[in-house]
């Protein structure tokens, strides 16, 4: 082979070119570094004394690391209670999540039934709609909640689930990709499996509910880890039906808290790793599903 | 494991038994099981998605109740300046994000290819670091090291001898400045999904290739390239849907600014509909937005598969 090394990196079939390895883990480990330096600079600004900030060119390292700008995020800040409505919400729709997509997954593959290939499309094309483009009505469907929020029975006159927990759940909850997610995994179960608990009498909730869901915690898990980081950093709904200072989410709380007061960038950088630890550990313990879950569906988290 | 597949009649027993209009124990539970999730999507997607067409008819704002206007919504938006300024701005956007994602994402994939290459998992998991850490969270990081004064990245062009830049606070450097950060931010989920599509190509043909003398240029051109075709299409796809609605950095580094530098047609959506509290316009500018998005995939779709047997 006379090809010099730097053009093999064309060809995944590069077996024993270590001279491509010698050019390829420094490039790979530049880029890795450069991908971490952003997340480490903010730790770094956030474990600063605010005497520390405006020293010019800034200490990278400190001997007298601290806590205060997380503690002065927390309570005056207001991250506290964000984070508990982050994790109220967060949680909340990744249970419904679970339970709603699972239960029309499992009928879309398992069970028969006439139009199941009609509401499958349906499912498949809402799934392709942008969210923006129902951003609006579903703004004013939310307001309009009857008996919610000072609203009569035909849900005039008041706020409805605006500025609420149920606001910022509900609209979240059901989506395609979960469905067609969980749908191609109870494809690749046997058949016989529930066949045999039909002919034992159960009911078709019971097969769903004892023998089929307990197989599929795998697609379970991926489900659940993307539909909590998928609400955890959602942005755009809490910004449109959040009035109120204490019903914030974290994403929401970190936005504003910059817009609000004059940076302080100690502070702010501290607000902004409480916000961004919870999905990342989540991410780190469970990676391997998340890698599952992509290859599986595309989607990008 | 005494019992033996059923005969095939048995999973739908009583359809003959003429209850109901011969509905089968199976439909029944198929109705209640799909019922949470129809429901949940008729309110939250369906109804909204179709209402909007018409709210884009009305002058609705949340304070005075809906008055038909007809197509005043969109005679008005061809006079907005701003409207096509910020498409300017997100097709800027879109375009200066798309290319660096797709070369850099199958870059990084068949680097990480590899089977050889040790840490290559490490490699992965920090590459994809940033896609599960929110937009918001992520522009605080950057905006404070584009941060003219005592930003990082003014403080290593310093460094080395350079000028500081001031990046955000530019008219020119606005919007690059913000696509290098999602550039940053999104390659490792592009990586992720060529590594997927990298993994179903048989070894067995680039073996072959070799056998024929193909170099491994050619190799990636005629063999790599073709069959991540699919891939690449859905990516593409994916990303230009998302890149037209970039939103959460726009709000919460440049507000728009400076000079309505950066702000894009998401951007125009939440300021007419939430702050002004224009709805019906906003939300004729959501579906200018809805046709533009359909068109550029179905175009997408069209070029893609152009001479493939589709």
């Amino acid at each position: 082979m006379t090809i010099p090394a730097h053009v093999e990196i064309a060809s995944p079939n590069w077996r024993s070119q270590t001279g491509l390895y010698l050019f390829l883990y420094p490039v790979l480990s530049l880029v890795a570094v450069s991908m971490l330096i952003p997340f480490l600079w903010m730790f770094l600004t956030a474990l600063k004394p605010q005497a520390d900030m405006f020293q010019v060119p800034p200490l990278i390292f400190t001997l007298s690391y601290t806590m205060e700008n997380f503690t002065r995020a927390w309570t005056r800040g207001n991250f506290d209670r964000f984070l508990a409505n982050s994790m109220v919400v967060s949680t909340s729709i990744t249970i419904l999540n679970l339970m709603v997509t699972s239960l029309a997954g499992y009928a879309f593959a398992r069970l028969q039934w006439r139009l199941r290939e009609v509401f499958f499309v349906i499912v498949l094309s809402v799934m392709m709609l942008p969210g923006l483009i129902a951003l609006i009505p579903t703004f004013l469907i939310v307001k309009a909640v009857p008996l919610a929020g000072g609203n009569n029975l035909l849900g005039q006159n008041g706020t409805g689930w605006l500025d609420s927990f149920p606001g910022l759940i509900f609209p979240l909850v059901g989506s395609g990709f979960y469905v067609f997610l969980l749908r191609q995994f109870f494809l690749t179960l046997p058949k016989e499996l529930e066949d045999a608990a039909r002919i034992d009498g159960s009911s078709e909730f019971n097969v769903f509910w004892r023998i089929i869901l307990p197989l599929c915690k795998p697609a379970l898990a991926v489900v659940a880890l993307f539909s909590f980081q998928f609400s955890w950093n959602d942005f755009l709904w809490p910004l449109v039906i959040i009035q109120s200072d204490r019903m914030r989410t974290v994403q929401l709380g970190l936005a504003l808290f910059r817009t609000q007061t004059q940076i302080n960038w100690g502070v702010l950088m501290a607000g902004t790793a409480i916000a961004t630890i919870p999905t990342v550990i989540l991410f780190l313990s469970f990676q391997q599903y998340f890698v599952r879950g992509i290859a599986l569906t595309g989607i990008k988290g | 494991m005494s019992i033996t597949a059923p005969a095939r009649g048995e999973s739908r027993p009583d359809r003959k038994k003429g209850k109901g209009f011969g509905i089968t124990r199976q439909e029944r539970a198929a109705a209640l099981f799909i019922l949470p999730l129809m429901v949940l999507l008729t309110v939250f997607w369906i109804v909204p998605s179709l209402s909007s067409l018409f709210f884009s008819l009305t002058n609705y704002s949340v304070v005075s109740a809906a008055r038909w206007v007809g197509p005043e919504n969109y005679l008005r938006l061809v006079d907005d300046w701003l409207f096509w300024r910020s498409l300017l701005n997100s097709a800027y956007f879109t375009v200066g994000n798309i290319p660096l994602l797709l070369v850099c994402g199958m870059a990084l994939a068949i680097a990480l290819n590899s089977a050889r290459l040790r840490l290559r998992y490490l490699y992965r998991v920090v590459f994809y670091l940033p896609l599960v850490t929110s937009s918001i969270a992520l522009s605080m990081v950057w905006l404070w090291l584009f941060d003219p004064h005592l930003g990082l990245l003014n403080l290593l062009l310093n460094a080395v001898g350079l000028p500081s830049q001031p990046w955000l606070q530019s008219t020119q450097q606005a919007m690059p400045s913000i696509i290098f950060m999602s550039v940053w931010g999104g390659v490792g989920g592009t990586m992720l999904i060529y590594l997927a599509g990298l993994q179903g190509i048989s070894e067995q043909i680039y073996e072959a290739a070799q056998v024929d003398g193909a170099t491994p240029w050619q190799s990636f051109f005629h063999i790599t390239l073709p069959l991540l075709r699919p891939v690449t299409l859905y990516v593409l796809v994916t990303s230009i849907i998302g890149s037209f609605q970039i939103f959460g950095p726009i709000y919460a580094m440049t507000q728009g600014g400076p000079a309505f530098a950066t702000t894009t047609i998401v951007h125009q959506i939440y300021i007419n509909g939430f702050r002004y509290f224009n709805m019906g316009y906003a939300a004729a500018q959501s579906w200018i937005l809805f046709l533009l998005l359909l068109g550029l995939s179905i175009a997408n779709l069209r070029l893609m598969t152009r001479g493939l047997d589709v």
